[in-house]
């Protein structure tokens, strides 16, 4: 510092922006570090309260509520491949000694030989599924994203209906809507199999209820751009609900794939896969493993939508660089 | 709220105008958002077609004698009367019902939030895994249909086996079929399947929150995950809790078919006979379809009211 004082101002300035400038690097690099630590550490970025100890206990405490919720389907599956005499040993074991497909195989020699090719039931499974499922996915954001975003008369009305016919629950109700069908002409074909699956309101509500969280200016903003309704909903607000979006395709897919068709279908060529399943488990007659064969066939199809799905939803920051 | 909203907005003018004026107001609103119609019209047409007539063609029915034989034949208020004052079943299921709906409703309910929170609170890769473990039992169709294997009353039954062999009982229990224990069981197998469409919900509502709020949260003084909890994720995730509520209350009121299926039909001394069971009885077994659905009219109602309570306890977070 005694140095300086015999400098002239002009260089005390120099010096000080050499200064300045190496504390602002030395700045600079600390926050890169920062940053790259941080994107390391992915989704559990710092974060108050977080500890190995509260990890390792939430992971523990999962893990046995966990083990009571899988026991059940872990005997389903074990069950299954129970050859007949082992199940009814006693005590009941906890898993299969000699473990054979035979149930299944039974399961398919028999849906074989019905009255229609096993194919038959397959591809109307796969259809109904397909259908109802992008249907009711297109039909329902679409009309999720006017009644959340949009002002328009009867948009109050539209809301309270929509909740309204999921509360109702009445066993005439099946009746009407069978009424309803036969009206229309529309028992014994496909479109009673696909379409009382669009026009629950379940898919609708959830939606609507994830898409109400878009601050208003993010649209705005797309407005003053230029874009149209339809492309706000499928460009901006979409790509921003799309864990909501992953779950209604969950549900639609389990909904539509357990379908039975209730009464409105009865063409045998008509039946869908848990139709034929049911059927063959009821008259079985190593019924347990039958039965058990049946669930687990009928669980795989939604257990792939749903892995599938969740790995789609990436923790985006969804509303990032938005402030209200 | 957007009602209100707009209505604010238009009280000045409001006040003035006459009904042919807000008449032609609505209309030229139409007019200028037809464009919200038409999307609306793909979903609304079949929802309209295939939810909405049925319903409100199904309201009527509860003030009918209706046998699926013969044209209803209207009676008035005549099938309530009998339910409240003649029909000691029913004033049993309700009990059943109300016991079932704590236990599906608000504890599954609690659990399934605290659940997806605590799920949240892992590893993207253990996150997919435990919502798959919690969400499964929901997922295949009628697979409850294995606690029959568990509680079944004779020996081959699993707990009574596992029970045998430890010696806490040296004979069978009758867990379905003894009337002091089939209740507890069927709430055990009801709190099982119900981690459903609420909790996939609420893992959703917990995906879709901002990661950037939690380290504003930070900055602001936030110190534990209570308080992060309570100040900033319940907030943000209003709307997905009131979703989860309706599904909640739906599935607490109308407990049926698991109970008919591990217990039979009729349980013993009508232990798991809830409301629904009872219209379940009286219209596919006795086929008297307007007292069933009085009964179910009864239950919506119930569901509607419930539905505005948690609506109002929400109210804060929503819209």
């Amino acid at each position: 510092m005694a140095k300086k004082k015999n400098l002239k101002p002009s260089e005390i300035a120099a010096m000080q922006e050499q200064e300045n400038a190496a504390a602002l690097a030395a700045l600079r690099k600390r926050r890169e570090k920062e940053h790259q630590k941080m994107l390391r550490s992915k989704g559990s970025n710092k974060r108050v309260g977080k500890s190995w100890t509260n990890d390792i206990g939430i992971f523990l405490l999962l893990f046995f509520m966990g083990l009571f919720m899988i026991f059940p389907i872990y005997l389903a599956v074990v069950n299954s491949i129970k050859p007949v005499q082992e199940v009814f040993l006693m005590p009941p074991k906890l898993y299969a000694m000699d473990p054979t497909t035979d149930n299944f195989r039974d399961l398919f020699k028999i849906a074989n030989n019905s009255w229609v090719p096993f194919s038959r039931n397959v591809f109307n499974s796969v259809f109904v599924t397909v259908a109802a499922t992008v249907l009711h996915v297109l039909f329902a954001s679409t009309a999720a994203f006017v009644l959340a975003k949009c002002r328009f008369p009867g948009n109050a009305l539209l809301n309270q209906v929509v909740v309204i016919a999921l509360l109702f629950n009445s066993t005439v109700l099946y009746i009407m809507q069978y009424m309803v069908m036969a009206t229309l002409g529309m028992i014994n074909t496909y479109s009673a199999l696909i379409l009382p699956i669009i026009s629950t309101s379940m898919g609708l509500y959830l939606m609507r209820q994830s898409m109400s969280t878009i601050p208003d200016a993010m649209i705005e903003a797309a407005k003053v751009d230029g874009a149209g309704l339809m492309r706000i909903c499928w460009g901006i607000v979409m790509p921003n609900c799309k864990p909501a979006l992953m779950t209604i395709i969950i549900f639609e897919f389990q909904t539509a794939w357990n379908t039975n068709g209730g009464g409105l279908v009865y063409d045998e060529a008509l039946k869908t896969i848990p139709v034929v399943v049911q059927q063959i488990a009821a008259a079985g007659m190593a019924r347990q493993g039958a039965i058990a064969a049946s669930a687990v066939v009928l669980m795989i199809p939604p257990l792939l939508v749903f892995v599938l799905a969740q790995r789609n939803v990436m923790e985006t920051m969804a509303h990032a660089g938005m402030k209200d | 709220m957007a009602e209100a909203a707009k209505k604010e907005i238009l009280l000045p003018s409001e006040r003035k105008m006459s009904r042919k004026e807000r008449r032609d107001y609505t209309l030229h609103e139409m007019k200028r958002n037809y464009m919200c119609y038409l999307m609306l019209a793909p979903f609304m047409i079949f929802f309209i077609i295939f939810t909405v007539i049925p319903v409100i063609m199904s309201l009527p029915i509860g003030f009918t004698d209706f046998d699926m034989a013969s044209f209803p034949r209207w009676v008035g208020f005549q099938n309530f009367y009998t339910m409240f004052m003649d029909d000691d079943v029913f004033m049993k299921s309700i009990r059943t019902t109300l016991i079932f709906a704590i236990f599906t409703g608000p504890l599954s309910y609690v659990m399934s939030f605290m659940l997806a929170w605590l799920i949240n609170e892992l590893h993207q890769s253990l996150k997919t895994l435990f919502t798959l473990i919690f969400y499964a039992p929901s997922m295949a169709g009628n697979i409850y249909f294995v606690w029959q294997l568990i509680f079944s009353g004779d020996q081959y039954g699993y707990l009574n086996a596992f029970l045998m062999e430890l010696g806490f009982t040296t004979s069978a229990m009758q867990w379905l079929t003894d009337g002091r224990l089939v209740l507890g069981c069927v709430i055990v197998v009801q709190l099982w399947v119900s981690m459903g469409a609420g909790f996939l919900a609420m893992r959703a509502g917990f995906q879709g929150i901002d990661k950037s709020m939690y380290e504003a949260g930070a900055i602001e003084g936030i110190k534990n995950r209570w308080q992060e909890l309570l100040f900033i994720t319940i907030p943000s995730m209003g709307p997905s809790l009131m979703f989860a509520a309706v599904m909640q209350i739906v599935s607490a009121f109308t407990v049926d078919i698991v109970g008919r299926t591990l217990a039979g039909f009729p349980s013993t001394d009508y232990q798991v006979h809830t409301i629904m069971t009872h219209a379940f009885d009286y219209g596919w077994v006795r086929y008297e379809m307007g007292y069933a659905s009085a009964i179910c009219f009864v239950l919506f109602i119930v569901m509607l009211v419930c539905n505005n309570l948690v609506g109002k306890m929400l109210g804060k977070y929503v819209d």
